[in-house]
């Protein structure tokens, strides 16, 4: 560990010690490897969004394995997420008929989404995955794949880009603008803002409750010690929105998912 | 190993530019799941589902099934009862009619009957009323020659001017009795 890497926990860096507070900031989202194989370097985020594939996999196991028909404590709550997510967002956006075929995706894409948002405020773990740019990005870039190639086979080539440009004879003169944009608002900046959303809120949330935590700490000495309690409940006020926004943005992120395969899906843009 | 790391400013990467061993992990992540739900799990439970909407349908079913069947039974009865409340009066209505006809019948009877046997006294009177008159009037020509022949004395043998004189005397005394009525 070279100088100037530092512990970001270091119990002796306090206030009126002339240490400086060692407030977070990119590198907060750093980590040094677990393991290496070769050039790749296992690091906890990516652990992390393993186990939140097995902690999905092995809940939905556990509930529909041997569903049965007068359901069992799992399986009464494994159906809840279930259908919530059939209900409420599939069949809302997409509809039921067309929507069907795409529920299990959609219901992987959210819990792997929220639990990915979850292990923020589980303890040990504490690290929203969804934090680093990479996993919201893989996740749009499926959705992306997903829609994308849905508009061609839908619409054929033509028709494809059509529904994407959102081309309208009826618009007159303004066409070829409305054309440029859409073909850049829904081809090249739809999922990017997917991602970002997505990545940005995890982030910002992340950083909240690490600098209220080190703020916590730092400021527990001498008349410091009120900062710290007021940061200290700040602690505890972030995590309790943390939660709710992990769930509202795993909710946000399927919900558009589903819009776009159905504007993919549906004759007019 | 927990422990955050404070890593030097220069070695931070842009937050926006994805590592792509990341976003591989990122992949595979999301294909174990899907693979997972949508291969077994999400078949499994929408046929538990299923099941359980047809359970359940099937049973409102079997219930408005039986309302039906108890409905049609109920009109049934009601369409049988009134049908029966109608032969009951149609057979009421036929036996009086039925029993007026006999007794007018039994009463056109009796009348025949009865002028029949009235009819028959009235003729047998007036055969027993020919008889006894026959036999009275030769029983009492009889005795009133017997008695005239003894008061006279003598025979009276000529029976033809003899049965003559007692026509006549019978059809004097007839006329009498008829006068007399």
């Amino acid at each position: 560990m070279s100088a100037d890497q530092t512990l970001a926990f270091d119990p002796d860096c306090q206030i009126f010690t002339g240490c400086g507070f060692p407030a977070p900031g990119l590198h907060t989202f750093i980590y040094e490897p677990i393991a290496t194989w070769g050039s790749f370097e296992l690091t906890k985020p990516m652990l992390l969004a393993v186990l939140s594939s097995v902690v999905v996999v092995g809940f939905f196991w556990a509930a529909f394995r041997k569903p049965k028909l007068v359901p069992g404590k799992m399986q009464m709550v494994g159906e809840a997420g279930y259908d919530f997510v059939r209900r409420g967002i599939v069949y809302e956006i997409i509809g039921k008929k067309d929507g069907e075929k795409y529920v299990p995706f959609m219901v992987s894409m959210f819990f792997l989404v929220w639990m990915m948002n979850l292990w923020s405020i589980i303890p040990l773990a504490q690290f929203p995955v969804t934090s680093l740019i990479a996993f919201p990005a893989a996740l749009a870039l499926i959705v992306y794949v997903l829609w994308v190639s849905l508009t061609f086979k839908k619409h054929g080539f033509v028709g494809g880009w059509k529904n994407i440009t959102g081309y309208d004879k009826s618009l007159g003169p303004i066409l070829p603008l409305v054309v440029v944009l859409e073909f850049f608002s829904n081809l090249i900046i739809r999922p990017f803002t997917h991602a970002v959303r997505l990545f940005a809120n995890m982030f910002a949330g992340h950083l909240l409750i690490v600098m209220f935590s080190l703020a916590s700490w730092y400021l527990l000495n001498g008349i410091g010690v009120v900062y710290a309690a007021t940061s200290f409940v700040m602690v505890l006020v972030m995590t309790a929105f943390e939660l709710f926004i992990q769930a509202v943005q795993a909710y946000v992120f399927v919900l558009l998912a589903c819009n776009y395969v159905q504007g993919a899906l549906s004759e007019h843009h | 190993m927990n422990a955050l790391l404070l890593a030097a400013e220069g070695e931070a990467q842009p937050p926006l530019i994805p590592y792509i061993d990341e976003l591989v992990i990122g992949l595979i992540a999301f294909v174990i799941v899907f693979g997972f739900l949508a291969k077994k799990l999400v078949p499994n439970i929408n046929k538990v589902l299923e099941e359980r909407r047809e359970a359940i349908e099937g049973g409102i079913e079997k219930a408005e099934s039986a309302q039906i069947e108890a409905q049609s039974v109920l009109e049934q009865y009601k369409a049988q009862l009134a049908e029966a409340r109608h032969e009951a009066a149609r057979l009421r209505q036929e036996a009086t009619e039925q029993g007026t006809a006999i007794i007018q019948e039994m009463k056109a009877e009796g009348q025949r009957q009865r002028e029949e046997i009235v009819a028959a006294g009235h003729t047998q009177i007036q055969a027993d009323r020919k008889a006894a008159a026959a036999s009275l009037r030769q029983d009492v020509g009889k005795l009133a020659t017997d008695l005239a022949g003894k008061l006279v004395g003598e025979s009276l043998t000529d029976t033809a001017r003899q049965s003559r004189t007692i026509d006549r005397f019978l059809d004097e005394l007839e006329e009498k009795a008829e006068a007399v009525r």
